[in-house]
């Protein structure tokens, strides 16, 4: 069964065409062809997939494309704007990254929560990415990617990205 | 995971609703949040011809007190309820819980209705609700009837709602006088369905009697369960350490759990037992403060 | 504070300087396996056994074949025209590629759907009717001994049992005398569950195959895409597809952690299929495809023992390991390892009496045993000594950190000869140890604890010192089917001094791009920013036999220093000819020669270069480029010590890790920030089967746990905020006396979490619990003791 959607991704418009079972993630990544959006599981478990559907963090994979008819979606390709997001530049300078391929997800549900809490605590933020699997950096350094992008957002002096080595 | 092929509208208006589930009957199912339903029918364990989205009618989501009743949307999400105020002053036990399911994109999408109408005993509404003494709102195009969360749960995903149905509200009764009430489960990791969970909410006149108990028990029985014998124990009796041990004791043998790789039955026993005591605590701690 | 010998611009050595490859990834320009679309392209989805262990009576595609878009149904029976239908493993065993009759465990391939999108493929796949004839699995290691049991690979001429192999090392007698003879003697029977890597990106492959070229273009998620090609190649060889003809290209790669040596049948299907039809095919597995049958890690039975002095000197060890292979031995260890570096388990203790001793056996369930993060079987042997040196300290009543600091290997006693025959490199175990225990304040815990042992508190502390073995390898020991494990760099600086280099390895996440830029500026003053690293294409990258076992900066690493100097010594030729100086006269410092005792007259590395193409000596060849096949003259040891402290809840026993305090010494390092980095997602790896992760079947080889619902991945919550420091003992042997680290927090974590639970246990005469450990396993063994109702 096919019908048409149209979304707004990253403040473009795009008309495209979904059978009606067709994922949300897939519909980003193979038709729109914005394939920073990842998969890494099938039981909504990972967050690889995570997106911004009207601003608010979901699992793209868990969301049918035509419940996303007529609804903005934000995917990692569109949060650079005059230059890295204060996210990105946080998981670069806190090295908050490996193989780099939970990132686009652990970024996207991170510009959520610093939205809905601009100074969380190390424990808020800890609970706030619990939807979101890591298997390279031991989260350490992404906390510290996402306190210091919470700093620079506040535009207060973000913390020193030194490797805390004894 | 793909889920089969299905055919799908999302009606503007309940009306509209009825009639598309009445002509569906069996076939059809409701869509609210998806994350109970979608990754069923990815894993192909549901594969429904029709589904009825519900997202677009208005009127299903709201978080109220009025008449004597905190009213509730089925359409609510578990973001709303965990970011409304009202909720973080006077129901903590909603913080509690939603704080404990699954995460925060999957709280994003998933409603208080659906969570109950799922009729998964793994689910932490069901023994929220069975605690606060929940009424639910069925409606179809017959009209709206009320039934009892004691009168809820029928089985395995079987629920009071019937396929032409649709679950509309959930109405808790605010509680008066010195009441606390408070959710905890322990879980393998966070995210993680229950291993076991008690939901309590208790009411203690100025002498420390208790005048309302309500105890419900999360993934201990094949249905959400109150624990009954143990709200008697405490109920109209001033409440002391030695009766919340009975209390908590009853809880334990009156669940039903399932041995599975959360654990085997006894040790499923075991954590109510500690958990009930927990918790009847942390809700009189609350009814103090 | 490291001492860096460059400048922050050039950024050789010692500088965390942030990651080149970041903006690809950040932005989402990362270029992983299943985001490449070609046209024409294919899908493909697996049909799945749901039995363990089951004849195929039939498979019927009819109704598969009759979905739309669904193009080709592949079985067995199909390959095996090809004589595909079998493989070798790396372990010189062999594997299906799909079944002609027989399944050997519950998901493995049966059958391969092939459609235009994925949609149909999956649709296809649910409509593939495949009639089995169960019968009774053998799941139980030791049951797969006993005499009656079905001999499971019966396709094996001759093959009576379900052995595979036995391997021993050290001196039995001697042992053995010992043992009999020792004051103290402790014993524990161990069990390292079945686990698995399940890096966030599963497996996948593009198999393009161009039939007027004859030519495949394999994209696939492989740590060693030269290996692969070569395999590639003698498998597929007779039919045309010869090593010149097969390119094989690594992209970007989410995580790999070992479970991307292996080669699975879904690529070798892929590949065949690609060649049958002319197009080009994609698969990509599911992550509970990737659970459930790709390539698992651990899975030992272990018997340790220790005897020593009822004053606590260590005397020996002795290990009976049964190692539980599934239905093929498809261990990705070195040829002659079939144990992997299981022998390093004497550790760090200084003692001359060890025997090991291990037999593998087939049973029905996947195949692998190496794919953690974990150095080939050094986790399982660091689990065995580090948890009965803690026994054996309980048993003559000493502090565990005092044992140890009195049984170590003097700093002064490097080389070290181990008992089972290795030659420790270096290391400083008492410095890292000392350091451990101060940073978090060890005195003050142990006060801490007496307290609230008093009021019944659980409390443990728990550690680890491990030595590691990592670099494989130099080539008189270590090949895998017969190719020798060197690996290579390859250097080519432009005119105008910049420079790419390309190697043999494949970065997975841990930096490449970064570091062996580090390395080459390190050596050639050439800032890292103006070096581009290039790994992962077969056609462009020299051979080399890629990342894993913590062997990139120990093998490729120092071939791009070899290499670098060798360039040096060319710059230098080129500086003396331009300076009309001789050689001897010259000195070097990062990015320029100068003259002795005449700082002004200089040339620098830039104008070096430049000369090489514009003006070099006569007779010199022209050019700035150099290779380098690195063989190590021996592995490296890095160590580290552990430190954990754990909070366990009375009534529910869940576990807090407190704190966490790791100490490696990793040699010389080349970027701090990455070396950090990469001991926090192995302490989280490490943590991960010491609490929660575990592969479980039941008794017929159903799993029960296939998915990331039940298989339970930390998240941000469970993992504690880790304290990392570290020591520095350089390798003598290697070119920049560095010595690798991915894997060492993945090694020494896990002991160091289960001593401190059982430490936090002892008072109730607990001894010993096998990981991972729960609280549910927690309350079972108390009450099997009795402690609670
Ligand atoms: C990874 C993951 C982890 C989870 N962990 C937890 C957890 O720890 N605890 C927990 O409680 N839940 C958990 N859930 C479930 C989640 O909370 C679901 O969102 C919730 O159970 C169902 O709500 P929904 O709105 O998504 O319902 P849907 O999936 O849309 O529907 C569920 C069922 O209820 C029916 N239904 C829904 N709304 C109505 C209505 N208004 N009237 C009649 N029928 C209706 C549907 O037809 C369907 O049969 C988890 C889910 C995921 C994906
Ligand atoms: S792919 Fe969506 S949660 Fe894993
Ligand atoms: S960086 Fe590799 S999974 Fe997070």
């Amino acid at each position: 069964m096919k019908k048409q959607i149209t979304v707004t991704v990253n403040g473009e418009q795009h008309t495209v065409e979904v059978e009606t079972r067709t994922l949300l993630v897939h519909t980003i990544r193979e038709q729109l062809r914005l394939t920073g959006t990842h998969i890494g599981c099938d039981t909504s478990s990972c967050g690889a997939c995570t997106v911004l559907l009207d601003g608010k963090s979901i699992k793209s994979c868990t969301v049918l494309s035509i419940q996303a008819d007529g609804k903005e979606i934000s995917t990692v390709e569109g949060l650079a704007k005059d230059g890295l997001h204060p996210l990105q530049e946080g998981f670069k300078e806190n090295h908050g990254l490996h193989c780099g391929f939970c990132t686009p997800g652990m970024l996207m549900r991170a510009v959520e929560l610093l939205e809905k809490n601009p100074n969380p605590t190390e424990e808020e933020i800890r609970w706030g990415i619990s939807g979101n699997l890591c298997r390279c950096t031991g989260y350490n350094n992404i906390v510290k990617a996402i306190q210091y992008a919470g700093a620079k957002m506040r535009g207060e002096e973000t913390p020193s990205t030194e490797p805390e080595f004894v | 995971m793909i889920p089969a092929p299905f055919d799908y509208a999302a009606p503007a208006t309940l009306a509209e609703a009825f009639s598309l589930l009445e002509q569906h009957g069996d076939e059809a199912k409701i869509l609210a949040g998806g994350h109970s339903l979608i990754p069923m029918m990815k894993l192909r364990f549901a594969s429904p011809e029709f589904l009825v989205d519900i997202n677009n009618i208005p009127g299903l989501s709201h978080i109220k007190e009025e008449n004597g009743y905190l009213k509730i949307g089925a359409l609510t999400r578990e973001t709303e309820l965990d970011e409304s105020e009202v909720i973080r002053s006077k129901y903590p036990i909603f913080t509690d819980a939603s704080k404990l399911i699954a995460d925060p994109q999957v709280r994003n999408m998933g409603t208080v209705g659906g969570n109950i109408a799922h009729g998964d005993a793994a689910n932490d509404h069901p023994a929220v609700m069975l605690a606060l003494r929940a009424e639910v709102d069925i409606s179809s195009s017959e009209g709206t009837r009320s039934v009892p969360i004691d009168e809820f749960f029928y089985g395995f995903y079987m629920t009071a709602v019937q396929p032409h149905e649709i679950l509309t509200e959930i109405r808790i009764p605010i509680p008066n006088g010195k009441t606390g009430n408070a959710y905890h489960k322990l879980e393998r990791k966070v995210g993680d369905y229950a291993t076991a969970g008690v939901a309590v909410q208790i009411t203690i006149d100025d002498a420390g009697v208790c005048t309302y108990i309500g105890i419900g028990l999360t993934n201990v029985n094949p249905v959400p369960l109150r624990a009954v014998r143990s709200e008697e124990v405490l109920l109209g009796q001033k409440v002391t350490d030695e009766l919340i041990k009975e209390a908590a004791k009853y809880a334990s043998e009156d669940c039903n759990p399932s041995e599975d790789l959360r654990g085997d039955e006894a040790y499923k026993r075991s954590m109510v037992n500690v958990l009930v005591k927990r918790i009847i605590h942390k809700a009189l701690e609350r009814a103090h403060a | 504070m490291i001492r860096c010998k460059t400048s922050k611009e050039i950024s050789g050595m010692g500088h965390s300087m942030k990651r080149k490859e970041d903006d690809r990834f950040l932005q989402g320009k990362g270029n992983y396996v299943d985001d490449i679309q070609l046209p024409g392209m294919l899908h493909m989805d697996i049909v799945r056994s749901p039995y363990a262990y089951a004849k195929i009576k039939s498979i019927n595609t009819e109704a598969a074949l009759a979905v739309p878009g669904v193009i080709a149904v592949v079985t067995g029976k199909d390959l095996e025209q090809y004589n595909l239908h079998w493989m070798p493993t790396l372990m010189s065993d062999t594997q299906m590629v799909l079944p002609t009759d027989t399944v050997m465990y519950q998901s493995q391939e049966v059958a391969a759907v092939i459609a235009t999108d994925r949609y149909a493929a999956r649709d296809g796949r649910e409509a593939v009717m495949v009639e089995y004839e169960p019968m009774k699995a053998v799941v139980d290691p030791y049951k797969a001994l006993e005499p009656d049991a079905p001999v499971l690979r019966s396709d094996k001429e001759g093959k009576t049992d379900n052995h595979i192999w036995h391997w021993e090392v050290g001196d039995k007698d001697a042992t053995e005398k010992l043992f009999n003879e020792a004051d103290v003697v402790v014993k524990e029977q161990m069990h390292i569950p079945r686990i698995h890597v399940s890096s966030i990106e599963t497996c996948g492959c593009v198999a393009d195959y161009d039939k007027v070229e004859n030519h495949l273009t394999m994209y696939m998620t492989t740590q060693a895409p030269h290996a692969i090609r070569t395999v590639i190649a003698l498998v597929a060889g007779h039919v045309g597809l010869t090593e010149e003809k097969v390119r094989v290209i690594s992209p970007d790669i989410g995580g790999g952690f070992g479970g991307k040596v292996p080669v699975y049948p879904g690529y070798v299907i892929a590949i065949a299929v690609s060649f049958l039809v002319g197009k080009p095919v994609k698969w990509v597995e599911d992550r509970s495809e990737n659970l459930q049958a790709d390539s698992f890690a651990r899975d030992y039975h272990i018997t340790a023992e220790m005897a020593g002095t009822k004053e606590g000197k260590i005397l020996g060890t002795r290990f009976k390991i049964l190692a539980d292979h599934g239905y093929t031995d498809a261990a990705a260890n070195p040829s002659k390892f079939p144990t992997g570096l299981f022998s390093i388990g004497t550790g760090s203790y200084d003692y001359g009496t060890a025997y090991m001793e291990a037999d593998a056996v087939y049973t029905n369930k996947p195949p692998g045993g190496v794919a953690y993060r974990c150095s080939f079987r050094v986790t399982e042997a660091v689990h065995a000594i580090e948890r009965i040196t803690d026994r054996f300290a309980m048993e003559v009543g000493k502090d565990p950190a005092q044992l140890r600091m009195e049984n170590f290997i003097k700093k002064e006693d490097f080389p070290w000869k181990s008992p089972t025959g290795w030659e420790y490199d270096s290391g400083d175990y008492h410095a890292g140890l000392k350091l451990a225990m101060d940073t978090v304040e060890y005195d003050k815990l142990r006060v801490e604890q007496a307290e609230k042992r008093k009021n019944g508190e659980l409390m443990g502390i728990g550690i680890s010192t491990f030595t590691e073995i990592v670099g494989a390898g130099p080539s008189k020991d270590f090949d895998i089917l017969g190719i020798k494990m060197f690996d290579s760099a390859e250097i080519r600086v432009h005119p105008t001094g910049k420079a790419i280099a390309r190697f043999g390895t494949k970065s997975q996440g841990q930096g490449h791009e970064t570091t062996y830029a580090q390395i080459i500026a390190e050596e050639l003053g050439i800032p890292a920013a103006h070096i581009q690293i290039e790994e992962g294409d077969t056609d462009t990258a020299p051979y080399g036999l890629g990342t894993y076992a913590s062997r990139s900066t120990p093998t490729a690493g120092a071939a791009a220093a070899v290499a670098a100097r060798k360039l040096r010594d060319k710059a230098k030729k080129i500086a003396a000819y331009l300076l009309e100086v001789s050689e001897e006269d010259l000195e070097w410092e990062p990015g320029k020669f100068f003259v002795k005792g005449a700082p002004e007259k200089v040339k620098t590395i830039q104008e070096l270069v430049f000369a090489a193409y514009t003006n070099h000596p006569q007779g010199m060849e022209a050019g700035f480029e150099a290779t380098h096949y690195y063989d190590p003259p021996n592995l490296t040891f890095p160590s580290g010590a552990y430190i954990c402290v754990v909070d366990i809840d009375k009534e529910t026993f869940e576990i807090k890790v407190r704190r966490f305090v790791a100490i490696d010494d990793c040699g010389n390092i080349i970027n701090p920030m990455i070396v950090q980095g990469q001991v926090h997602g192995g302490l989280t790896q490490g943590l991960a089967p010491a609490m929660y992760e575990e592969l479980i079947y039941d008794e017929d080889g159903n799993i029960l746990n296939g998915t990331l619902m039940d298989y339970l991945v930390p998240t941000a919550v469970e993992s504690p905020s880790w304290e990392t420091g570290h020591t520095v003992t350089p390798s003598p042997h290697h070119p920049i006396g560095a010595k690798g680290v991915g894997e060492s927090p993945t090694v020494g974590a896990p002991p160091a979490i289960a001593n401190a639970i059982v430490d936090a246990l002892s008072p109730y005469g607990i001894t010993h619990m096998d990981i991972p450990i729960t609280p549910y396993k927690i309350w079972k063994t108390l009450k099997a003791k009795g402690v609670i109702e």
